[in-house]
């Protein structure tokens, strides 16, 4: 068995770890309160099996390292994974500070999200190119993710918190908003599952069309609802489109990127509508019963306490130490660069974060929605800015 | 000036909320920090007072007012936020890629944007990041800095220097943890304080008051970050100096010297060659990645090159001696260093023509057997070319990189990329010439009645180099501010500031408690401490969103 199998094999093992010990989080939380003692033992199975996962993750990572040669987070694949491992990481930080078995319920998941996310994207090791060729590759980008995890977590204690506060008794603005926040999760699972069927089946169909002036083909592994812009179907056997890309979508593949686009909201509210039909009621008034026994202050302290463990970490590795390896590679440490802008407007969030609640008491709900909003910038830069803004970090 | 006297016989200055050693609440100030409206204290900056916070009748008053308010700030940093965002919607005007039509700004936006896009150009979000509004928000952003932090740290580091251990009752039952316990003994209450020093509390007395306090320091944390801050804009401002940041391009030729661009011609670089590698196709590892990505991923850009400096000539009017002070391969992420200067290897241009060679023919000979030839060297083409055989070229127009932009030919760069010439020939004692238009692959005669054709024989190629050339005195200064802005908020983030205090009441105690963050651990610490004695555990007095 060659190193690369035992490191798909330590990452596929890891997410099945998470799953289960989801699972065993979930368990602590049905339990009433006279059954403590056992909601403390699935507690502890459940936070053992999150470290064996993180270890498998970590084999994963160090065994990929060794047959690539270089630290496994130079395409959005890796990243994504990485960041993953990361934000299991600062679970497991907090975990320990304040065992709240809760916080597994929702933080798991939402890495297991990200890491099926990231497995979406083209996972052949991809060679260095000059520019990325340096030590500041890894701590740059490792410090970046660690920082990114921990935040990650702030959102996870908001979004609980948002579930078990707003009344939802009544509809209001703030339970369609919580909806809406739970919707795009489902939106993005709706990806995970709409590629994966379609990867499984195999399926591909080639385009041709004109980009810039010259003649590419783009090869959809999806049925195109949306061509690209003027192109035709090359492909036998396949789906036509139903209609072509508007013109003004730039970029390299933006027929493509659209069309998936369109399919994870078709599959991602598909799923949502199944789920409520089922539910017959809203997601957040489904899950707030069970999350009855979970001090709210608690929930605001971790809330708080990831952004000010989170918030110097990401600053060392998204701006400062960017900085110094945007000097060596590029010549200047700044450049106003679509992912460096997005790095100072994640920066300049969180700093405003901190400054309304030290300074304007913003505690409790109001910095949950601060909490939940910090998260879709990040996710705003991961993802749009790869994808749709691509400037120079582009390597989706 | 006017002072307020507390009943404890402390003297406060103007303004203060919370009497600066016994804390107790000064009555007509409480609106201040809405404790008026609240059972809990406010405990921002220890109830002291600010400047912000009393005085509100000069322009002056006024304007530190203004800048000293969080909100302003919070609404400062918002709108920068999402001024820097809407800049990130098309590219900015450095990022115009190359391979658009058109790269002049004015017709780029328009074209590949539409509406919008021409809208986008004409607010002068093209260029949004130098702008005078964007810069002013920054500045703003910085003076709102500097106020809040002078606003704030002199009357908080006076005020907890101030602080003693006997504090006013009322405000030891408004804190956001407290207990009451009836009656305690002396031995648990030596026991807790036995405790608290353990847990390494900084302990006092006074009274049988006891004030236990643990990282003060971290309260500092936020005006070190603040430092550091304003340090990087001041950075940023010097660096509009051309004494301490040079910014110059250049490109190099393979085995050219020639002089570095903003050392005012002291130091010279020469290229001995350029190298450009890409991944092994073959190679197991990166395979199916290089296939996908349509071959020939680079591996390395490189150039070989060798920096002068010109030495003072010893005789006036001798020629300069160069003195080889470094030799380097230059590549991506390992720049040339040489006194305060660093080349980068920036970009490249492969096989730019160095020189051409034609020939010139009998149009009507079929063999074509050469006339003559003749060689342009594209970096100095002269206008004139004698050949032995008695034919004279003249050179009419040159266009090193030759394009036809509506059925005119130009040139779109500078550099010999595409050559392409128009000649006159003067066949021996004519006095008329004929006109060709040569190039890459054309030959075109002006009239069909030439009798002599060129055409290009030969040609050399080279490779060129692109380097910038920076010189930046300001990097260790945005270095030390980077530096201390860490230090700064980790200080505040990853340290707390603790106070515990035990209060006797007849034959009881009240603790209370109070942190800047972190209440958990505060109340994990009061729990060791009480532990098997009667003291009753603090409650959290403060009610989060209530329902």
């Amino acid at each position: 068995m060659d190193l690369l199998t035992i490191s798909s094999i330590a990452l596929y093992t890891a997410f099945v770890l998470y799953l289960v010990a989801t699972g065993f989080f979930g368990a602590t939380i049905k339990d009433k309160q006279s059954d403590k003692r056992k909601g403390n033992i699935s507690g502890k199975i459940g936070i053992t099996l999150t470290i064996i996962g993180f270890i498998a993750q970590l084999v994963y990572f160090i065994t990929r390292w060794i047959v690539s040669g270089h630290a496994p987070v130079s395409n959005l694949f890796e990243f994504m994974t990485f960041l993953g491992m990361c934000m299991v990481l600062a679970f497991i930080i907090i975990y320990f500070i304040y065992k709240l078995s809760a916080l597994g319920l929702f933080a798991l998941p939402i890495a297991l999200i990200i890491i099926a996310y990231a497995s979406m994207f083209p996972t052949e090791i991809s060679p260095l190119v000059p520019s990325l060729q340096s030590h500041w590759l890894y701590i740059h980008v490792t410090t970046v993710s660690l920082g990114q995890g921990i935040l990650a977590i702030s959102f996870v204690a908001g979004l609980i918190y948002l579930i078990r506060q707003i009344d939802q008794s009544v509809k209001s603005k703030k339970t369609t908003w919580l909806e809406t926040v739970l919707y795009t999760i489902f939106l993005f699972i709706g990806f995970i599952v709409i590629t994966s069927t379609f990867n499984l089946m195999d399926y591909n169909a080639t385009f041709e069309y004109t980009e810039q002036n010259a003649t590419t083909t783009t090869e959809y592994h999806l049925p195109a609802i949306a061509g690209p812009n003027d192109g035709t179907l090359l492909t036998e056997d396949t789906m036509q489109p139903l209609f072509e890309t508007p013109e003004w979508m730039q970029g390299a593949d933006a027929g493509r990127k659209f069309n998936t686009v369109i399919w994870s909201v078709i599959t991602g509210s598909i799923l949502y509508g199944l789920v409520r039909l089922i539910l017959r009621k809203r997601v957040g008034a489904a899950i707030q019963p069970m999350l009855k026994n979970i001090k709210p202050d608690v929930l605001d302290e971790i809330n708080y306490r990831s952004v000010t463990i989170g918030f110097p970490v990401f600053t060392l590795g998204g701006l400062i130490f960017a900085a110094i390896w945007a000097q060596i590679a590029w010549d200047r440490f700044w450049g106003w660069d679509p992912k460096e802008v997005w790095a100072l407007v994640t920066w300049f969030f969180y700093a405003a974060y901190l400054h309304l609640r030290l300074s304007r008491g913003w505690h409790g709900e109001k910095s949950a929605w601060l909490a939940v909003a910090g998260f879709g910038i990040i996710m705003f830069n991961l993802i749009v800015v790869n994808l749709v803004l691509a400037g120079l970090h582009s390597y989706a | 000036m006017k002072k307020i006297k507390c009943e404890c016989g402390h003297v406060n200055p103007e303004g203060t909320v919370l009497c600066e050693a016994c804390g107790k609440p000064i009555e007509e100030n409480q609106h201040i920090d809405g404790n008026d409206k609240r059972k809990l204290l406010n405990m921002r900056y220890d109830g002291s007072a600010r400047r912000s916070q009393t005085y509100n009748k000069s322009i002056i008053d006024k304007t530190w007012n203004f800048f000293s308010s969080v909100k302003v700030g919070v609404w400062l940093i918002v709108i920068t936020l999402i001024a820097s965002a809407i800049g990130t919607i098309f590219p900015q005007e450095m990022y115009i890629p190359a391979d658009a039509e058109s790269r002049d700004p004015s017709i780029f936006y328009a074209e590949r944007y539409g509406l919008l896009g021409q809208i986008y150009y004409q607010l002068g979000l093209h260029n949004l990041y130098g702008s005078w509004w964007y810069m002013t928000l920054i500045a703003l952003i910085g003076i709102s800095l500097v106020i809040c932090s002078i606003d704030r740290v002199v009357p908080l580091y006076k005020a907890l220097k101030r602080q003693k251990p006997k504090r006013h009752e009322t405000f030891i039952n408004r804190q956001r943890l407290y207990s009451e316990t009836k009656s305690v003994t002396k031995e648990e209450k030596e026991k807790m304080v036995n405790r608290l020093k353990q847990l390494r509390y900084r302990v006092s007395e006074q009274d049988g008051h006891i004030l236990a306090e643990k990282g003060r320091f971290s309260r500092w944390g936020p005006y070190v970050n603040h430092i550091g801050l304003i340090i990087i804009l001041l950075a940023a401002i010097l660096r509009f100096s051309s004494v301490l940041y040079i910014d110059e391009y250049v490109w190099v030729r393979e085995g050219e010297q020639i002089v570095i661009p903003g050392t005012g011609g002291e130091y010279l670089i020469e290229n001995k060659d350029f190298i450009l590698e890409t991944y092994d196709e073959n190679d197991e590892r990166f395979q199916e990645s290089i296939m996908q990505q349509g071959g020939m991923i680079p591996s390395n850009f490189q150039t070989n090159a060798i920096v002068y400096k010109q030495q003072e000539a010893d005789v006036t009017g001798a020629e300069s001696e160069l003195e080889k002070i470094a030799e380097q391969e230059i590549r991506m992420n390992e720049p040339l260093k040489f006194d305060g200067y660093t080349l980068y290897q920036a970009g490249y241009q492969l096989d730019e023509f160095k020189s051409m060679t034609f020939g010139i023919y009998d149009t009507e000979d079929e063999d074509e057997e050469g006339l003559g030839s003749f060689t342009v060297d594209l970096t100095s083409p002269e206008s004139t070319y004698e050949l032995d055989n008695g034919f004279t070229v003249n050179v009419d127009k040159y266009y090193p990189d030759y394009y036809m932009d509506d059925g005119v030919p130009r040139s779109e760069t500078n550099y010999p990329r595409n050559p392409a010439f128009v000649f006159s020939v003067y066949p021996p004692e004519t006095e008329t010439p004929e006109i060709s238009f040569v190039g890459i692959g054309r030959n075109i005669p002006a009239t069909e009645e030439n009798d002599y054709t060129l055409g290009l024989e030969d040609f050399q190629v080279r490779d060129v180099s692109g380097l910038t050339v920076r010189r930046d005195y300001t990097l260790p200064l945005f270095g030390i501010g980077a530096a201390i802005f860490m230090i700064g908020v980790t200080q505040g983030m990853y340290w707390y500031h603790r106070r515990i205090w035990i209060h006797p009441k007849d034959e009881g105690v009240l603790v209370a408690a109070h942190t800047n963050k972190n209440w958990f651990g505060v109340r994990k610490d009061i729990e060791k401490i009480i532990e098997d004695t009667n003291v009753n555990m603090v409650e959290d007095q403060q009610e989060l969103d209530k329902k």
